[in-house]
């Protein structure tokens, strides 16, 4: 990797979330450094998820602070942004459950998913004429880079809803794409998919890495792929960071262990 | 006569800034100019020789159908070496067979998929220097001596171009039409497949001879999305395109090209008769999901259609009335039908590599699409025999193109001799002296010609089988009617030296897949389905219709349906899809076994080979049908 390792992209201070009287995170604090593949493990109910939604901004902490350090290396405190700014600054994420318009094609998809870029009113898109076209076509052909990468072609004027589960989790990181992001938070892409599906999807994951330069944060519970893809793997059990380091050092942490089997026990932890 | 650089050449001076080659790419028919055509063969051949290529040197290409496959062979062949298409979907063990076999220098390779397998079979092509892939994608980081993206090529070849703009054209001259240009795979149905010589020459002159039956123009239309390594696809995309002038299309991916023919509309097709075979399928399973109405129509249609143009070929004027009939047909389901399949404009649409079912050849004319069998082999360059427009009968294969001499030896053999037969294997004496006696070509094909001078091609002779009452008989022939049902993906008929005929059919997955759902039968995997006793039934009642139409000898007493799908990765198919029956016979000796039996049933041993490379064994059960006669 070309990029100066030390250089931090996104870094969560002391944030602490609660709902009510549930802590659903509890002073965590994280590092991502730019350019590594970042990986979040841990039981369900552990928090992953949470984190993700405060980075991208539909959840509020009540303690702590978000950093992000965009490519010009300014920071952005994210934690007082509204998620369309958050993800304008380039912060693209994909959904547990696949949250996209069924009833429209995978290109108005992908489309949509570089809204917070399209500039122009009412008007100049209405006419569709001058600079406005160029821009159109300009977005297009970002939309059209990511089909190509996906290898989309054959559903691009499909609607969504038609396409099989695997293909529609495709889209879900192509619209996610398309935003031309710096940071990718992908939440479980893997759930749900055969053993070919998962292949394909954990090289494109580290085609995104490695050859869009994009720090990928990845949450599954897969962690066969999870162990062979990721550089670093941070593990939260209730709220609370409880192991983190390279993906050898956290098998076969006991703390681990424990949180996941309840006992000790070898680390080929569930699936 | 000319050399295939030489004809480039002259196209993009009489015609450079009409369209040579279209690619889509980013959802839009990208087009390269005649000239730019040019232009970057000169690029790519002058890097090669930057190189280190020499002339006589082979290069091998790999890879699906875009504009660069092209420009690489006639860079190569620009610079006098010789190209060598390899099938894309090769294993590493079949690229390895002709690579060595060539001793190629240099190979170009299209992506990721495709270096991949040439550098784990690296160690043993001591003579392969340098592997150049276009389609940088997941080769980020690959480090190989030799490795090197095309562009880069072409940049060096820019290069050298500026300090010496005269060398490409000299390098063109010093080409004579005699020498060989390229090596083509031959299907190798039987062997592992041998490297036929073709001259500038061999390919020119088979492409002018199919003009002169058959013109084709600048401004026509060709959509390329067969093997370019298969010579029926070389004859259009290259030499055919080179000397006529019509533009060459590029689908976008593989899984697209139905929507890409769709959108190009072309003037012309090739393709074996399992595509023309597919579309047939699609069309009746579209027939059969579509509403009540509308099927009426369809069949109605389709019926004045196959009516007409049964009037057609038996010579016989069409009657008003059937005409009036035939253009509302038309505008009603026929036309709407042609223009869903992309076959709108087409005024060839070629069948060649293995025969095409009667039935499949009567729906398409009905359609009125003018399908024409063609009938050749790598070694004539492409075809030496075609159906001309207006007399196009369904069992034969047409008469023999201008200059092209054939005949039928005592043996039955089909013999060609002309100006497109080849020079010979590459570094083969013995197959050639068997396969070129005093300029015949021993096609190894068993037929005969009839009375008015058409050619019918029966079988590859050694397949022809005597049957229990002495009567030959060719399996294909069976073989072709059972696979006009859309639920019989592949069948393979045995029956030669045997008391009886009996089948081994593999399903059609998709197609009998619907059908299971539309009846409500529940199913899992290929195995699943193929081994269900109403999938059973419904192959079964179509063998009854196949053997109500061929005489009693030759009806098919037992069949089984296969656990799998015959596939080219497991060597029982070609490349081409041709289905390699003496393996067969072999691989599934206890079927074959089982059906001449009397048992109910037969049980398979298969190995599985999982991704981690671990193997298992299954076992199967498979059930065997008797067919009442």
């Amino acid at each position: 990797m070309g990029a100066d390792s030390s250089l931090v992209r996104l870094s969560l201070e002391h944030v602490t979330l609660r709902f009510g009287g549930v802590t659903a995170l509890a002073d965590v604090s994280l590092r991502v450094a730019d350019h590594e593949l970042l990986a979040l493990i841990g039981p369900n109910g552990a928090g992953k998820t949470s984190i993700l939604n405060c980075v991208s901004g539909l959840y509020r902490p009540q303690e702590g602070r978000i950093v992000f350090h965009d490519s010009d290396r300014t920071a952005h405190d994210l934690h007082r942004l509204a998620p369309h700014r958050i993800a304008r600054l380039g912060v693209a994420r994909t959904f547990q459950n696949i949250e996209l318009f069924k009833h429209m094609t995978v290109l108005e998809n992908l489309m949509l998913g570089r809204h917070v870029h399209m500039k122009g009113g009412v008007l100049a898109g209405g006419l569709y004429w001058g600079r406005q076209q160029n821009r159109e076509i300009e977005h297009r052909r970002q939309v059209e880079e990511v089909i190509d990468f996906l290898n989309l072609e054959p559903y691009r004027r499909s609607a969504v809803g038609n396409l099989a589960y695997g293909i529609q989790k495709l889209v879900e990181l192509g619209r996610a794409l398309a935003l031309d992001p710096d940071v990718l938070l992908l939440d479980e892409p893997l759930a749900g998919m055969n053993a070919e599906e998962k292949e394909s999807m954990a090289r494109f994951i580290l085609d995104v890495h490695e050859e869009w330069g994009v720090t990928p944060v990845v949450i599954d519970h897969d962690m066969d792929v999870i162990m062979d893809i990721s550089d670093r793997v941070v593990v939260l059990d209730f709220g609370r960071v409880i192991a983190e380091g390279r993906p050898e050092e956290v098998r076969t942490d006991p703390a681990v262990i424990e949180a996941y089997l309840g006992e000790e026990h070898h680390a080929e932890v569930p699936g | 006569m000319s050399t295939l650089p030489g004809l480039l050449l002259e196209q993009a001076k009489r015609r450079g800034d009409q369209i040579a080659l279209r690619e889509k790419e980013h959802g839009i028919w990208q087009a390269i100019t005649w000239a730019e055509y040019a232009e970057r063969v000169c690029a790519f051949s002058l890097g090669m020789t930057r190189l280190g290529l020499e002339r006589q040197d082979r290069v091998a290409i790999i890879g699906d159908n875009r504009p660069e496959w092209l420009i690489a062979e006639l860079a190569a062949q620009a610079a006098g070496a010789l190209s060598l298409g390899i099938y894309q979907d090769a294993v590493a063990e079949e690229i390895l067979h002709v690579m060595y076999v060539a001793e190629a220098r240099v190979v170009v390779a299209e992506d990721q998929e495709q270096v991949d397998k040439i550098l784990e079979i690296r160690e043993k092509l001591p003579s392969l220097e340098h592997i150049i892939y276009y389609d940088p994608r997941g080769l980020f980081g690959y480090e190989a001596p030799g490795l090197v993206g095309f562009p880069e090529v072409e940049a060096l070849g820019r290069e050298a171009h500026s300090v010496d703009p005269e060398a490409f054209e000299e390098a063109i001259e010093r080409i004579d039409p005699s020498d060989t240009a390229l090596l083509g795979p031959t299907s190798g149905t039987t062997s592992r497949p041998k490297l036929a010589m073709l001259s500038h020459e061999n390919l020119i002159e088979m492409a002018s001879r199919l003009q002169q039956v058959d013109e084709m123009h600048p401004g026509d239309e060709f959509v390329s999305f067969l093997p370019l390594a298969w010579i029926g696809e070389q004859m259009m995309s290259v030499s055919s395109a080179l000397s006529a002038g019509f533009t060459v299309n590029f689908p976008e991916e593989t899984d697209t090209v139905r929507a890409d023919l769709q959108e190009i509309g072309p003037h012309m097709m090739v393709s074996p008769p399992r595509i023309w075979e597919n579309l047939v399928s699609e069309v009746q399973v579209m027939a059969e999901d579509t509403t009540r109405f509308k099927r009426l129509i369809y069949d109605w249609a389709v019926g004045v259609g196959e009516e007409t143009a049964r009037v057609r070929f038996e010579g016989r004027k069409v009657p008003r009335a059937l005409a009036l009939k035939r253009r509302i047909a038309d505008l009603v389901a026929l036309l709407p039908l042609r223009d869903q399949l992309g076959l709108r404009r087409v005024r060839y649409a070629y069948t060649g590599g293995a025969a095409l079912g009667p039935d499949v050849f009567r729906f398409f004319h009905a359609l009125g699409v003018n399908v024409k069998q063609l009938y050749g082999q790598t070694e004539v360059a492409g075809i030496s025999v075609v159906h001309r427009d207006e007399d196009i009968r369904f069992q034969t294969v047409g008469t023999p193109i201008p200059g092209m001499e054939v005949r039928v030896a005592e043996s039955g053999e089909i013999l060609t001799r002309g100006p497109a037969v080849f020079q010979g294997y590459f570094r083969n004496p013995e197959a050639t002296r068997e396969t070129l006696r005093e300029g015949w070509l021993h096609s190894g094909d068993a037929g005969y010609f009839e009375d008015d001078g058409h050619l019918v091609v029966i079988d590859r002779l050694d397949d022809v089988m005597l049957l229990a009452d002495g009567t030959t008989f060719s399996p294909q022939f069976i073989e072709n009617k059972l696979k006009f049902s859309p639920y019989v993906g592949e069948a393979v008929v045995f029956g030669g030296d045997q008391p009886s005929v009996t089948a081994i059919i593999a399903i059609d997955f998709d197609n009998a897949g619907q059908w299971s759902e539309r009846n409500q039968i529940a199913y899992t995997t290929f195995t699943d389905l193929s081994q269900k006793e109403p999938v059973y039934r419904l192959i079964r009642s179509h063998i009854e219709i196949v053997n109500a139409d061929v005489p009693a000898a030759a009806r098919i007493t037992r069949f089984l349906l296969l656990h799998k799908e015959l596939h080219a990765d497991d060597a029982e198919l070609t490349r081409t899809r041709k289905v390699r029956r003496r393996f067969i016979a072999e691989r599934f000796a206890d079927l074959i076994g089982a059906l001449y039996g009397d048992s109910p049933a037969v049980t398979v041993e298969t190995e599985i080979t999982y991704q981690d490379g671990r193997t298992a064994t299954v076992e199967h059960e498979l059930r065997i049908e008797t067919v009442g006669q």
